[in-house]
């Protein structure tokens, strides 16, 4: 249970939170025409006379938008449905050139499924939390308009028109605008690791409706809004809260909230009405008679399941099982790219404890200075591989390591070709060794009485001395060895 | 030379290509016909040079030895198939001026046959008549007329243009689309003859829909024999089309026998209403006589949910069409009407009000009506599964026969204006077309008998699914039978 | 004769009166006057008294009609224009009849959101 509450004048409010997420489905095609999909074309030149609702134009569905959405559903745990059916929702709008949305509304393609968020004491997620998943089902996307261009006129955009979306429409079960947020946040990471959405929220891959609602605990559901179309995570979190504080003042002030669609104001934060329900459409579903109820096939089915790719929650199990910590395990399964990247670098024979501090540290803090995405990383996987190997059989130390990536990232070379033409092999010579550290301590007799006198901690003074003394290429083990027998 | 127009398709078809004549001279022939009938108004637009064109094509193809199934054979084309580059209006004027940049499959199909066009051919609006009164171009005037009058007859509808066109020799034959009787009603009305193919052997693609689920084009001709060929020429599997069928076409032309032995011809006894048209029953029972002329075995068959078809139809179809019509919003082609500060939704409404007709909008009013929220289960639903019952009765019958016989329409041709008074009267004109759609399956109408007033009645044959053979048969032994060789005398 | 039989009684039951024609048309996006709709009043009603007789059918385990004629729902491989009568990259087509094309959009009245 969420802690988090909003301070009325009359007590405390648990918020309702229920998310219905557009995901845009990754495909060349529409869905239900051969119209391109590519962001950023030309006003209506990924138009198809079928997009354009020309008269006697009919619906055929593209394939892979139906894998998809069974591989998403799969990936959130959900019931698949063997049949299936495609509804009209009808209503007038520029945007929508056949005067229907063609949707699932009485058989969708994915049912009841759940999706893990994890515990974040920062931002008050006490314990991990499984959020319901209502359902998952493919529909159109409507085209765009334009309202700037002209004085008078509107201008309408089909290229959207007729892309796949998928909708997951979440159980009300979030209670806080940070469960909301990573709620979204690992919808989004299981998508890009399904290969289903790119997740690309700016250029609209991903909007949220958002229903919330407010009660005070123990009550029945209070009446909810839906706020349409947000679209980032941020916002989506701001919309929230606004609109929580919004229904309590309006509670609070004796009023009751209406049942209500809104729209979100990024520039403010706020959200206001659309339209009332006065005017609610009635939309009037029914199946759309162009289309026959989809019947997946096992064989499709399995193969579906086949081409799962391992997912958020099990690659961050196998890395803890492999002695990652949790906070890397975290980090690196956050994104399905810097999680495929270190699959590569185990693959090509690191070791998984002492790669997963690198990556999370070195590598992640280099491309962060670069302003550099892990898919286009200066050093490969096998390159990576190559250094932490030569820090693993202890050719060089690991402060060496970190000059060499350096150099690894200004000239592109190898690192056993650096560690070669720079003399950075590591030095285990024990005679060379006793010797500095006989000059280290004779140097500091001091220190080497208050060591004796238990205070211990000047170990570490004495090994980077040592360390220093051989210009970093001391092995340390062999320099800790060492020094432990001349300290007695 | 004999009047190239009283040619059928197949007497066009062999004659060219024995050299009788010129694929030029037949199209001349019926473009001149179609010139001079302008009072039957049976055409949106006329097409003559496409005819020529197609017609010089044929008759270079025979001297090239590549003759197509069609070459030399001019047709009219219903002007509910998008023709690209000629205006497609499903006579509303919402269309008008509507040039489609694509051509449908059923009319690119014909064209790739060798067929030439004639023109565009009239019909209810968005093919939501009986009697192509809705028309926004004025109704099509049957060539028919009663002995000693010279009342103005519909040709029925929805495909009057085509069954006028037919009966008047525009043209040797037409296509037509058929909803729930709009092929075989018009063909009885004009003693033509016209088959629905099952539900998805023709393709629907550049079809300006009405009702999807029962949306059927088929062939109108003067002989079963003309619907056989044609229809072989427009069926066939659109992947653009997700209802069509992934089926062969058959050689129905080559396998037509009035030969029914061993077939069993079931007679509904649901049909047999009480205070049927006394001419209608009579041309039934001379049917049936026919047919076990042909050697079929008689059986009474039960449809006991035959009643229900027409509500069931008049729910389905509406429903279908106030969704299917929503496109023509004056957005991306067709009339706009924009009245002085209007918003879009103004738009909307203005637009739809000027351009569709009142049957159009009756139709989409009550389609919008049953699915809105509240009456949704209580009509569609309801209404989807009475058209499961209808489907299954069928199926039981068709364990018991193989054909079923009853009459096309309840009456002959009735004047324009007879029955638009009361939408209801003019529906109860499908009573015998619409079952059959309802359950997808083959149909037919050929001509087989005359009124004493001098008007063609039709029979109707209904078959099996995937059957149109069976039916072409049926067809076939009835025309082979009935002797029905009259023509309307020419008045145009 | 047939009518008889197949028309309801035309009696006074009106399933919906005038407001409800005009929430109809309204939903139908078709504009109608007082006397248009007055008219229609009378004949929906009809319509909808005689369609009425459906409800008399015992349709208990019945379930509705989704394919006419037993078929399957084909779906298509995920390629872009593969047929150019279902692809796009045809704007002048797509815009040619369009009553307000403009810059390469359609236009319409504008809309406030
Ligand atoms: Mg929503
Ligand atoms: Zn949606």
């Amino acid at each position: 249970m969420s802690d988090y509450r909003i301070k009325g004048e009359t007590g405390e409010w648990e918020v309702v939170i229920g998310l219905e997420v557009h995901a845009q489905v990754t495909s060349n095609a529409k869905l239900f025409s051969g119209a391109a999909t590519a962001f950023g074309a030309e006003p209506n030149t990924q138009v198809s006379l079928v997009d354009a609702a020309m008269p006697g134009m009919l619906p055929t569905p593209n394939m892979e938008c139906i894998r998809q959405a069974v591989r998403t559903g799969m990936a959130i745990n959900a019931q698949i449905n063997k049949y299936s059916r495609f509804d009209r929702k009808n209503y007038f709008y520029a945007d929508l050139p056949q005067g229907y949305q063609i949707s699932q509304l009485y058989h969708p393609i994915v049912g009841e499924g759940t999706l893990e968020i994890e515990a974040d004491e920062k931002a008050g997620i006490a314990a991990n939390k499984v959020i319901g998943v209502e359902r998952i089902h493919v529909e159109q996307d409507a085209g765009k308009l334009m309202h700037d261009q002209h004085p008078t006129m509107s201008y309408v955009d089909l290229n959207r028109s007729g892309v796949a979306l998928m909708e997951i429409v979440s159980r009300p079960d979030m209670a806080s605008p940070a469960e909301a947020g990573a709620y979204l946040r690992k919808l989004r990471a299981i998508l890009r690791y399904v290969g289903s959405c790119d997740g690309n929220m700016e250029e609209g891959s991903m909007r949220a409706d958002v229903n919330v609602s407010v009660r005070k605990a123990g009550d029945p559901l209070g009446t909810r809004t839906e706020t349409k179309n947000v679209n980032s995570v941020r916002f989506v979190m701001q919309a929230i809260e606004h609109e929580a504080h919004r229904q309590v003042e309006v509670l609070e002030a004796g009023g009751k909230v209406d049942q209500e669609t809104r729209l979100f104001n990024p520039d403010t934060g706020t959200t206001r009405t659309m339209r009332s329900k006065e005017d609610a459409h009635d939309y009037r579903y029914f199946p759309d008679p162009d289309l026959l109820p989809l019947n997946l096939s096992d064989e499709f089915v399995a193969a579906c399941r086949d081409s799962l790719p391992e997912l958020p929650d099990a690659k961050r199990d196998r890395y803890l099982g492999l002695g990652i910590s949790a906070y890397n395990a975290a980090v690196l399964t956050a994104e399905v790219e810097s999680a495929r990247w270190f699959d590569a670098l185990l693959d090509a024979g690191a070791k998984p404890v002492a790669a997963a501090n690198w990556v999370a540290s070195e590598l992640f803090g280099a491309l962060n200075r670069l302003g550099r995405d892990i898919s286009d990383s200066p050093v490969s996987p096998a390159e990576a591989a190559e250094l932490l190997g030569l820090v693993a059989d202890g050719t060089i130390s690991g402060s060496i390591a970190k000059q060499v990536f350096e150099i690894m990232l200004e000239t592109g070379d190898g690192a056993a070709k650096i560690v070669d033409e720079k003399g950075l092999k590591q030095n285990s010579d024990t005679g060379a060794i006793e010797a500095e550290i006989a000059k280290v301590l004779a140097a500091n007799a001091d220190k080497v009485e208050q060591y004796k006198g238990g205070k211990e901690a000047l170990f570490g003074f004495f090994v980077g001395q040592t360390m220093k003394a051989m210009q970093g290429k001391a092995n340390p083990q062999v320099v800790n060895e060492l020094l432990k027998k001349a300290l007695g | 030379m004999t009047d190239l127009t009283n040619l059928t398709v197949a007497g066009i078809r062999d004659g060219h290509r024995a050299g009788e004549f010129t694929a030029v001279e037949v199209a001349e022939a019926f473009n001149a016909n179609v010139a001079n009938a302008k009072a039957l108004n049976a055409f949106i637009v006329e097409t003559p040079e496409l005819a020529l064109a197609a017609a010089r094509q044929a008759d270079a193809d025979r001297a090239a030895g590549t003759l197509k199934p069609l070459s030399g054979v001019p047709l009219g084309m219903k002007d509910l198939f998008a023709t690209k580059g000629v205006q497609t209006t499903a006579a509303s004027k919402i269309l008008e001026g509507f040039v489609p940049p694509y051509e449908s499959s059923v009319s690119q199909k014909l064209w790739d046959a060798g067929a030439g066009m004639l023109g565009k051919l009239n019909l209810d609006q968005f093919a939501m008549g009986s009697s192509n009164e809705t028309s926004a171009f004025g109704n099509v005037i049957s060539p028919w007329r009663r002995t000693g009058s010279d009342t103005a007859l519909a040709p029925g509808g929805s495909s009057g243009g085509s069954s006028a066109a037919i009966a008047a020799r525009l043209c040797p034959a037409a296509t037509g689309t058929d909803t729930g009787g709009s092929i075989r009603q018009p063909a009885a009305f004009t003693g033509i003859s016209g088959i629905k193919p099952t539900y998805g052997r023709c393709s629907r693609w550049g079809i300006v829909a009405f009702a999807s689920s029962l949306d059927q084009a088929g062939p109108m001709a003067q002989d079963v024999r003309d619907c056989a060929i044609l229809l072989e020429n427009m069926a066939g599997f659109d992947a653009k089309d997700g209802t069509s069928l992934d089926l062969p076409v058959p050689n129905w032309e080559a396998a037509l026998s009035g030969d029914l032995k061993g077939k069993k011809v079931g007679i509904p006894k649901e049909y047999r209403i009480e205070g049927i048209d006394a001419e209608v029953d009579a041309m039934w029972e001379a049917g049936v006589a026919m047919l076990k002329d042909a050697g079929a075995e008689v059986v009474s068959i039960s449809l006991p949910h035959t009643k229900y078809a027409l509500g069931a139809y008049y729910i389905i179809a509406p429903a279908e069409a106030s969704s299917n019509l929503a496109r023509y919003d004056g957005v991306r082609y067709g009339l706009r009407d924009l009245p002085e500060g209007a918003g879009l939704q103004d738009m909307y409404a203005a637009t739809r009000a000027a351009g569709f007709g009142p049957e159009v909008k009756r139709r989409i009013m009550i389609g919008t009506y049953v699915l809105s929220a509240g009456f949704y289960d209580a009509y569609y639903t309801q209404a989807q599964k009475v058209r499961t019952l209808i489907s299954q009765d069928f199926m039981k019958a068709f364990e018991q026969c193989d054909v079923i016989l009853t009459p096309t329409a309840p009456s002959a041709a009735f004047g324009l204006g007879e029955k638009n008074t009361d939408p209801l009267e003019m529906y109860l004109n499908d009573v015998f077309s619409v079952p059959a759609s309802l359950a997808g399956l083959p149909a037919m109408s050929v001509p087989a008998a005359i009124t004493k007033e001098g008007l063609p009645l039709g029979l109707h044959i209904i078959g099996k699914p995937f059957d149109e053979q069976g039916v072409l048969n049926a067809g076939l032994a009835i025309e082979q039978r009935a002797g029905f060789t009259a023509k309307p005398a020419k008045w145009w | 004769m047939l009518a008889a039989l197949y028309l309801p009684q035309r009696q006074d039951k009106m399933a919906i009166d005038q407001a409800t024609v005009k929430k109809i048309a309204s939903l139908s996006r078709i504009a109608i006057s007082d006397d248009e709709a007055t008219a229609m009043e009378g004949e929906l009603n009809n319509i909808l008294n005689w369609v009425e007789q459906l409800s008399e059918v015992d349709v208990t385990g019945v379930e509705p009609m989704t394919a006419v004629i037993p078929n399957v729902l084909r779906l298509r491989d995920d390629v872009v224009n593969a047929d150019p009568l279902i692809g796009g990259n045809r704007r002048d087509d797509i815009l040619a009849n369009a009553p307000a094309a403009q810059h390469g959009f359609f236009g319409v009245p504008k809309v406030i959101e």
